[in-house]
């Protein structure tokens, strides 16, 4: 097993499925002879050839469009969008088609596409560059919105997303993908879209966020272990949307308080699906309300206030401390 | 008769006046009072500069990203220089030069890139509107900007600038239709400058030139050299003064190059030779204005040395009041600033979270 950063991770999942399958095609914008403007699709116009490593001209709506196009005919259509931020031009194609042929068309039609996107701020970019939008996507009925947090399970929800008959949004963020390293294993891996992991145990109370956010979030479980002997259960999502909510409901029904991370905005963010699932499905199990850290409602600042922006450790460490004194 | 020829008006221009080697077409030459060469020479030589300075910052870590703007000196200064201040401009990302000219402070600028939303301020004296990162949405800005100078029946000309890649956007088409289908006051200034970040021209569009899209929308359209101050001058005058009378919108295609990276997080030679770069850079919009004016008497060695002095000395004022700004901005709690004109009360509360956490942090310290 190498080392891998979620850079490496994520370009050997498109290599190993593009050489395992022909029908699997990159395109975006300087995704080919400059391998992406992160490097994800590095070397993958060497190895399969223009043909199937596409440097497009610059129009996000044209490749969303034609994606929606190769999936139909039935190809396996893998598109880049630069930044999450640009992808607003092409949300038209995913909202009035990518997510309604199969409906539209009775079951005549799919569209196994997977639209990739770094996200998220934390790396001293321009505006448009840093915001956190995954919930234009997990509130489009039809769609999956897939979020990995490291380079491991990156490597095998992409793979996954491939494969996945329908429309599927991932989104990198861009913190992590040279972050730090993880083992990953040559050999091929999976991880199903539409269920979330509980990635530590614990009985006081139940932590659960995905993408950027797993780190500070672990860290401040760790914190409130070593300072106040606190167990803190940590679920890392994975999936958006379809949500797994059985894994967190489960949790919260043992603990009894639900701490919920996300580096979006806070109002009508992920987290607020979050907290309306555990009121409808453990809501006598709940010893305290439940608690957000997220990003405040307005636009991320540019790069010389993000750190106060984005939920750090210590934020949900004193949140956590917050539900846990709450009788 | 089932199939005939369509007479449809099918004229494109490409346009030169000042050659690479500095040798003028007289006949073609516009007549640009001496000051205002030099101060069009100045305007170029302080872009140059101050690119170079940004890009020095950015390696110190002193700034993030910036999008660099030498060797399109000439297309921006030029164009933006037929505009009057009570005209609009409507930028993308590269257009320091071209911002500098029409008053920008250089300190905001440097400001903006140094990751302070206060660096996007537009002094309260213009209209120009701020950096647009999305690639072609700002062209739709100016259209309507345009359609509401002809609804107030003033004189007022709109400019807006994008790229080479831009003229693939569904915005830029969208843009150009309405400007034709309203006659709006527009000048839409591409700048081809050969690259959209990897991606050369010749893979953007099938088509010859970028110019000749315009013919689509029924509005005139010209190439024009875009290192040459004085053809960009003049096609830009000639745009602006028929839009200023009634005429409607002008494409304009500035036929130039990105002579550093596309932004200081690019690597160029990933993708383009050395050699290309150096064809361009003997093609440089300054030195060939440079000899223009030492020919024709405007200036000479030492006016071009005592420029050179100035423009230094004008950044190393800007740098610095930029880093007293930095400093003075200090406080994370402007982030909750221009929001919205009132902030709603979720968000009070949340900039009192913020707040007391700060001060908590403070405490800890
Ligand atoms: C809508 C949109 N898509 C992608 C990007 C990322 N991006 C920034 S600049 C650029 C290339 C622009 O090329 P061009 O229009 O030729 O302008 P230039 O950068 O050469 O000035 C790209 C793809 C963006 N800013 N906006
Ligand atoms: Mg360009």
């Amino acid at each position: 097993m190498a080392k891998m950063t979620m850079v490496q991770a994520l370009n050997m999942a498109l290599r190993q499925e593009m050489e395992k399958d022909d029908r699997v095609v990159v395109l975006g914008e300087d995704v080919g002879v400059d391998g992406g403007v992160f490097r994800i699709t590095d070397g993958l116009i060497d190895q399969f050839g223009d043909n199937r490593s596409l440097d497009t001209p610059l129009a996000e709506s044209a490749i969303v469009g034609m994606s929606i196009g190769m999936a139909i005919y039935g190809l396996r259509p893998v598109c880049e969008i630069q930044f999450s931020g640009f992808s607003y031009h092409n949300f038209h194609q995913i909202e009035n088609h990518a997510s309604r042929y199969r409906w539209r068309s009775q079951g005549r039609y799919h569209v196994p596409m997977v639209l990739r996107a770094p996200y998220s701020g934390g790396v001293r970019a321009l505006e448009h560059h840093s915001e956190s939008r995954e919930i234009y996507y997990a509130h489009t009925p039809g769609i999956k919105m897939v979020i990995p947090s490291g380079p491991r399970n990156a490597r095998s929800l992409l793979i996954s997303a491939i494969r996945d008959p329908d429309p599927v949004i991932f989104f990198e963020s861009k913190a992590l993908y040279r972050a730090f390293r993880e083992e990953v294993p040559e050999n091929e891996e999976t991880l199903p879209i539409g269920k979330s992991q509980v990635v530590r145990q614990g009985s006081d109370l139940t932590m659960i966020s995905y993408g950027a956010m797993m780190r500070p979030t672990l860290e401040a479980a760790s914190e409130l272990e070593e300072n106040d002997g606190v167990q803190a259960e940590v679920i890392d999502l994975l999936t958006i949307s379809p949500l797994d909510d059985e894994t967190f409901v489960r949790s919260v029904k043992k603990t009894g308080r639900a701490i919920i991370v996300h580096e979006a905005p806070r109002s009508f963010g992920p987290g607020a699906e979050i907290a309306a699932r555990l009121v409808e499905k453990a809501f006598f199990y709940l010893e305290a309300p439940i608690s957000r850290v997220a990003g405040f409602d307005i636009i991320i600042p540019l790069f010389s206030r993000e750190k106060s922006y984005i939920p750090n450790t210590q934020r949900i460490v004193r949140e956590a401390k917050k539900i846990l004194n709450s009788a | 008769m089932p199939r005939k020829q369509l007479n449809i008006p099918c004229k494109m221009e490409h346009l030169s006046i000042l050659n690479e080697a500095g040798e003028v077409d007289n006949d073609l030459e516009p007549d640009i009072p001496e000051d205002l060469l030099l101060k069009l020479y100045r305007a170029m030589l302080l872009g140059r500069r101050f690119d170079e300075r940004m890009l020095s910052l950015q390696r110190q870590g002193r700034i993030g990203t910036f999008a660099p703007t030498s060797g399109q000196e000439a297309s921006q200064v030029g164009s933006a220089a037929v505009l009057r201040p009570t005209d609009w401009m409507v930028p993308s990302f590269r257009e320091a030069a071209a911002q500098i000219w029409r008053g920008a402070p250089m300190e905001n600028i440097i400001l903006y890139f140094g990751g302070y939303n206060e660096g996007g301020r537009i002094e309260d004296n213009s209209k120009d509107l701020p950096i647009s990162v999305p690639v072609a949405s700002q062209i739709l800005h100016a259209v309507g900007l345009g359609w509401a100078v002809n609804y107030r029946k003033t004189d007022e000309v709109v400019m807006t600038f994008f790229g080479d890649g831009a003229t693939s956007e569904g915005d830029f088409h969208e843009g150009m239709n309405f400007a034709g289908v309203y006659q709006t006051p527009v000048i839409f200034l591409c700048q081809n400058n050969h690259w959209a970040i990897s991606v050369p021209r010749s893979k953007q569009t099938r088509s010859e030139t970028l110019a000749q899209k315009a013919l689509g929308y029924g509005i005139p359209g010209i190439q024009v050299d875009g290192n040459d101050i004085l053809a960009v001058y003049a096609a830009a005058k000639e745009a602006v003064d028929r839009a200023r009378s009634g005429g409607g919108p002008t494409m304009i295609e500035c036929v130039t190059y990105r002579i550093t990276m596309h932004t200081t997080a690019d690597d160029p030679k990933r993708y383009r030779t050395d050699e290309e770069v150096e064809g361009w850079k003997k093609k440089d919009p300054l030195v060939r204005f440079e000899k223009y004016l030492t020919d024709k008497g405007v200036a000479a060695k030492d006016t071009f040395q005592a420029l050179e002095t100035e423009v230094k000395e004008d950044i190393q004022t800007a740098v610095d009041r930029a880093e007293e700004l930095m400093k003075k901005l200090d406080d994370p709690l402007h982030m909750f600033e221009h929001a919205y004109a009132e902030l709603p009360p979720s968000l009070k509360e949340q900039r009192a979270e913020l707040a007391e956490e700060l001060k908590g942090m403070h405490k800890e310290k």
